[in-house]
């Protein structure tokens, strides 16, 4: 089986994000950036799936500029065997990564496709979802656990109140969430070899994928500052300030 | 080799993981019962660093000085101690590859590089240190093998590692005395013993040894570059190398007591604001962060000067100065600014200040490297 991977680019998640002072985004320019953290545990994943010979080949694909190129050597370093980058300087929404997604799993045909849950950055929680759809294929998302059967696979979800379980026939979508597993880093020969690993680069058009976006971001702001807090006086002073001011019991 | 920018960024992402993950959350408990800490060896095996330096060709990794100081600062700024496991190494590494035979390096170097055959450099000895054409190790040949007698001290990796290059006099009669000084590999075996662990203020867990030889037999195939006499010309080749790595390790000391100031300050209050506001403090983070970016500096162009193969003793000896003096400095003031929580034992402050003193004293005294400035500006501004 083959297994295509989806990595993203983001701002890695130790850096405190800043907004632009214009509003039109967050701060990138000389930001660290790194893999998307639920992206890693799908990587990780297809590893461990090939390293129990439940898989042959692992495709990492990234979509974006030309530096997402550095999330593919990433996971080629975690060892992926190859990548493919679609190069494109539009801001992509989740809709346009699905469709492109889908283009290059027609051209793969892989019997599966891990992707993260969400990115960090836009949090958007949608895209294997939609490539799910628009392929027609079933979806295991918000993944905890995989066991895999001849042409199946059990997929163990983590929903309110317990753990659900679906049976998904392949090939299939599957979301990674956090406890999937605990990504491993590339060790330092792993990412010397990495660089002879073969990595394509392709356009949106070549895949002919119109990735124009639909959506206009209005503005983007920081959180509200919170304000100062004030001491009550009396235990009674606060069960009334609770009840009436912030309206919480 | 090179290492491009993109190859430097990922293996530097790599670490920060690996620190992040393996080794700074245990630190703290590590280095208070002074344990070796075993499980983060074999992280650093799997992670390669055991083979950083060493040429591709014999299964390293062949990182230039200058990516190699960037990887032993970020090391140095979570825990100085793990550096030292692989830098004495790196360096006993650096003189079988420079100076030994093809059938030396074929032998040892993949070995160094997989960490299954670990160790150090062993020169100094009860009685001289900084004056090394004064060692009294002897090593007398008898048929194939030399005979060691003596002891060293001071020796990192000498308890946990299973090889040492040590430096020995092969012709105490000899004048100049180097020309009598050679460097041995010895594997541990019988008349290789370890008298003791020596206790230190700082500088934790990793293992700091007394060792003798007693009539210790070492195949003459183990003379490195199999020529007697060139010992102390092959260590003090690999010296510059590791000053420039003490420098980076000084660069991430000051960097860290830097980081952990600049972030308390800003939380810390006195007299209803807070204490980064004071001018007291802005003058001390303003010092400590100018003395590191210097430092930074000076470890970075002594490390490209010795990726050209250019001489750079006065260099990396500036670097290992002002580097060190820097950790010293940044680590008293970090004390200062973080007050009563610096001095206690539950923080990183008092750590850093008990271990940035060793920078001044290992590898080479910081007086040593003045004379060594010195003395290249003579040599090299002839009047």
């Amino acid at each position: 089986m083959k297994i295509l991977v989806a990595v993203k680019r983001v701002i890695d998640y130790n850096v405190k994000v800043r907004v632009k002072a214009d509003g039109s985004g967050v701060e990138t320019s000389n930001v660290k950036m790194s893999m998307n953290p639920f992206d890693e545990i799908a990587v990780e994943e297809a590893l461990r799936l090939k390293e129990a010979g439940t898989a042959e080949e692992i495709v990492a694909v990234s979509m974006g500029i030309d530096r997402c190129q550095e999330t593919i050597r990433t996971a080629l370093a975690m060892g992926a065997d190859r990548g493919i980058l679609v190069q494109t300087e539009e801001e992509l929404e989740p809709l346009a990564v699905a469709k492109l997604l889908k283009a290059l799993v027609e051209r793969e045909s892989p019997g599966l496709v891990i992707v993260g849950k969400q990115a960090i950055d836009g949090d958007h929680s949608e895209t294997g979802q939609m490539l799910a759809a628009i392929l027609g294929w079933p979806q295991g998302t918000f993944a905890s656990k995989l066991e895999f059967e001849t042409d199946s696979v059990n997929v163990t979800r983590e929903v309110d109140g317990g753990l659900e379980i679906v049976k998904l026939k392949l090939p299939a979508v599957i979301t990674t969430d956090l406890r999937l597993n605990e990504p491993r880093f590339a060790s330092l020969p792993n990412i010397m070899k990495a660089k002879k690993k073969p990595m394509e680069t392709l356009t949106p058009a070549e895949l002919g994928v119109d990735v124009t976006p639909r959506v206009t971001v209005v503005e983007v702001v920081e959180p509200p500052k919170r304000k100062a807090g004030i001491r009550v006086e009396s235990v009674q002073a606060l069960v009334e300030k609770l009840r009436n001011e912030a309206k919480v019991i | 080799m090179t290492v491009s920018n993109d190859d430097e960024a990922l293996i530097l992402a790599s670490i920060d993981r690996f620190l992040e993950r393996d080794v700074a959350p245990h630190a703290h408990a590590l280095e208070a019962s002074d344990t070796y800490p075993r499980d983060i060896v074999e992280q650093m095996k799997e992670l390669g660093l055991f083979g950083a330096t060493i040429d591709p060709e014999y299964g390293g990794l062949g990182l230039s000085a200058v990516t190699y100081a960037k990887i032993v600062e970020r090391v140095s700024a979570v825990w100085m101690s793990v550096s030292g496991i692989f830098n004495s190494h790196l360096i006993m590494a650096a003189a079988v590859q420079r100076f030994g035979s093809e059938a030396q390096k074929r032998h040892y170097l993949p070995r160094f590089a997989r960490g299954e055959l670990r160790g150090g450099i062993a020169l100094t000895e009860p009685d001289c240190g900084t004056d090394l054409q004064a060692i009294r190790t002897r090593a007398v040949r008898d048929g194939d093998a030399y005979v060691v007698n003596g002891s060293k001290t001071w020796i990192s990796n000498s308890i946990e590692g299973q090889i040492l290059a040590v430096l020995v006099k092969t012709d105490p009669q000899a004048q100049p005395p180097r020309r009598g000084m050679s460097l041995l590999l010895i594997e541990k075996g019988p008349g290789f013993e370890v008298s003791r662990k020596l206790e230190k203020i700082g500088y934790k867990g990793i293992d700091s040894g007394e060792l003798t030889f007693d009539d210790c037999r070492v195949p003459v195939d183990n003379l490195i570059g199999e020529e007697e006499g060139r010992g102390l010309n092959q260590i003090l080749a690999g010296l510059e190398l590791g000053r420039i790595n003490v420098a980076a390790r000084g660069v991430g000391i000051a960097r860290a007591c830097l980081d952990e100031s600049v972030a308390y300050a800003q939380v810390r209050k006195t007299f209803g604001k807070p204490i980064c506001e004071h001018q007291s403090i802005q003058i001390k983070l303003a010092e400590m962060a100018t003395r590191l970016e210097a430092s930074r500096l000076l470890t970075e162009a002594a490390a490209r000067a010795y990726d050209e193969g250019r001489r750079c003793d006065m260099e990396a000896g500036m670097a290992k100065l002002f580097a060190t003096e820097t950790a010293i400095h940044n680590s008293i003031e970090a004390m200062r600014i973080h007050g009563a929580y610096g001095y206690s034992k539950e923080f990183n402050i008092e750590r850093y200040y008990r271990d940035a003193p060793l920078l001044a004293i290992g590898e080479g005294t910081n007086e040593m490297q003045r004379i060594i400035i010195a003395r290249q500006l003579v040599e090299r501004n002839p009047a």
